[in-house]
């Protein structure tokens, strides 16, 4: 079965194609969808088409499934319609599974069951990653405040964060929101550093 | 209680109403609260409104219909009882391409007849093929844009090369070179013209003075499930139409509009379609359009089965459906007036008393028959002077030379 997926994410289309090799898909490609890519894929000819639900490519790729007389076999979104559940699934985590007239169901459910758990394993390492993304830029902000408190109060480091802890403490606040007041504060006043 | 709704949009000029409803408090007034969902193509937004991840979507007229008549994948009945705007769309093109056409920008557009013949001209003088973007098959911007191509011997499946695109690429694919021109709502059009990468060409409301845009589509099942519901939603998007429409309020319009959560682009851009104050070439005086893009003046939003059986009929003309009786009633039927006027039954809106009428008949406003209020409606012409007749699809289509 030759399995085509269309990404424009690096990790995210190694992260499914890693998948379906370990379960045995050998016959995988990988098109970004730039430039002329409608016309690899229909060089390609493939049995299945997984692709982003988001991409705005997908007006353009089923332009290509209507108008194309180098598919052999008309090619369909995945509908079964005796499983909403799947295709819910699918849809939540954001695939979008284009399949080849005639392939049976059986084939096509664990590819589309195989995408489903990629994706969402993706959207997980890009929240973990886009989480770790803003500690970064909290701590940033924090040690901006603590240099702040540092100098116009003459505190050490460790007093400058023991203050800005009670003080988020006290207002019920996150530490960064209290050290981002300060920034702002200290800005306006023309103490910025 | 406030009842949460889903729906789903497009970043566009015409979602304008949806927005409007949200941020101006109409929908909280009728205890609801929009979750409006931004998509960037047209087949997700179908699948999420298919697959009920959503209530209802900002929909392309003519996809609403081809969903319904099973022309596209994801086959689904699909209702539309409420449109939310005529009018919005324009043609630009390559400046390389352009020069070939009438100078004057202002005499272009007021002339359409005269462009197309200008424009099949052009094409024979292009180093190939030109390459029209188009933002999907299904789209009003297509059969617009294939009706006047055709309208001077142009066959838009031989002649030129039609590529589907989303609005949101339209700007790039040009500045990439991998298009000539594209066919798209605003505020991509004039995104193109502002960078200097194209001019104006031809505008939607000078193809068909009242053309039919976006609806608002529900799941039909949906829709017949959640009538009081509806009607709310009705009821709040009339306001917020009304209040879109007025010039009083476009600079604030067009602000909300261009919030990164919506349409993402310079408010000024997206003003000049509101205001109907076109420029056709970067740098140049605007062209004043004013029923560039209309959203409740004159019954705008009245869903008539009329213009649901002419986008049938084109996508009979093109081919794309096979013309039968069951066909013609399924496609009328996706236009729901019905519910309309059930549910804008008590509010001041005007209400066209018949659900079908000639399409392209009226040179001049017109009074004409009315439930509540007084109601004119615009003028309505194809520029090629042709009249739609509902009961006489046949003879219409017909009257079209084959192009091929």
């Amino acid at each position: 079965m030759r399995i085509v997926i269309i990404d424009d994410s690096g990790l995210r289309a190694t992260v499914l194609e890693e998948g379906l090799r370990e379960a045995g898909y050998d016959d995988i490609h990988i098109v970004p969808p730039r430039g002329a890519f409608v016309a690899r894929l229909e060089r390609m000819a493939p049995d299945v088409v997984l692709m982003d639900l988001g991409s705005p490519s997908r007006d353009t790729l089923e332009e290509m499934l209507i108008v194309s007389r180098a598919l052999a076999k008309p090619i369909a979104m995945f509908v079964d319609q005796s499983d909403d559940s799947m295709f819910g699934a699918a849809i939540d985590a954001g695939v979008s599974a284009y399949v080849v007239d005639g392939l049976r169901k059986e084939r096509v459910k664990p590819v589309l069951e195989l995408a489903v758990r990629r994706f969402n394993a993706f959207a997980k390492i890009q929240g973990e990653l886009d989480e770790a993304r803003t500690a970064l830029s909290d701590r940033k902000i924090i040690d901006r405040a603590k240099s702040i408190l540092m100098n116009q109060r003459s505190l050490s480091e460790q007093d400058a964060y023991a203050l800005l802890r009670s003080s988020a403490m006290n207002q019920g606040k996150k530490i960064v929101e209290v050290a981002q007041a300060l920034i702002t504060a200290s800005d306006l006043l023309g103490g910025g550093l | 209680m406030t009842t949460p709704l889903k729906i789903a949009f497009l970043p566009l000029t015409d979602a304008a109403v949806l927005v409007a409803a949200q941020e101006r408090g109409f929908a909280e007034e009728e205890g609801l609260r929009l979750d409006l969902i931004r998509t960037t193509s047209w087949a997700t937004l179908r699948d999420r409104l298919v697959f009920g991840q959503v209530h209802a979507a900002q929909m392309l007229a003519p996809l609403a219909v081809a969903v319904t008549l099973g022309l596209s994948q994801q086959p689904a009945a699909l209702a539309a009882p409420y449109k939310l705007g005529v009018n919005g769309n324009m043609l630009v093109m390559a400046s390389d391409f352009a020069k070939a056409l009438e100078p004057d920008v202002a005499a272009r557009l007021a002339d359409p007849l005269g462009t197309a013949h200008d424009f099949a001209a052009a094409i024979g003088l292009w180093r190939r093929k030109p390459i029209i973007g188009v933002v999907h098959r299904f789209s009003s911007h297509s059969l617009m844009l294939r009706y006047w191509l055709a309208s001077a011997g142009v066959d838009p499946d031989k002649d030129v090369v039609l590529r589907v695109l989303p609005p949101s690429l339209t700007v790039e694919a040009m500045r990439a070179g991998e298009i000539d021109g594209f066919i798209a709502g605003e505020p991509w059009g004039s995104a193109a013209v502002e960078a200097g990468l194209a001019e104006t060409v031809a505008i939607g409301e000078r193809i068909w003075r009242r053309g039919v845009e976006k609806v608002l589509a529900f799941r039909e099942s949906w829709l017949e499930e959640n009538p009081e519901t509806v009607d709310r939603l009705l009821r709040a998007l009339a306001r917020a139409a009304a209040w879109c429409d007025d010039p009083a309020h476009h600079g604030a319009l067009a602000d909300l509009l261009a919030d990164p959560r919506y349409v993402d682009q310079p408010a000024e851009l997206i003003g000049r379609a509101l205001n109907g104050q076109i420029v056709a070439r970067a740098g140049e005086a605007p062209i004043a359009n004013p029923d560039f893009m209309l959203f409740s003046r004159e019954a705008t939003s009245f869903p008539w089965r009329s213009q649901a059986l002419w986008i049938y009929s084109q996508l009979v003309r093109w081919g794309m459906v096979e013309h039968d009786a069951a066909s013609v009633a399924k496609a009328g039927g996706v236009f729901r007036p019905d519910v309309y006027r059930q549910a804008l039954a008590d509010s001041d809106v005007a209400m066209p008393g018949a659900s079908m009428k000639l399409e392209g008949a009226m040179d001049l406003p017109l009074a004409v028959g009315s439930r509540r209020g007084e109601l004119t409606l615009g003028p309505d012409r194809f520029f090629d002077g042709r009249v739609f007749d509902p009961d006489r699809i046949e003879d219409y289509l017909a009257g079209f030379a084959p192009t091929g």
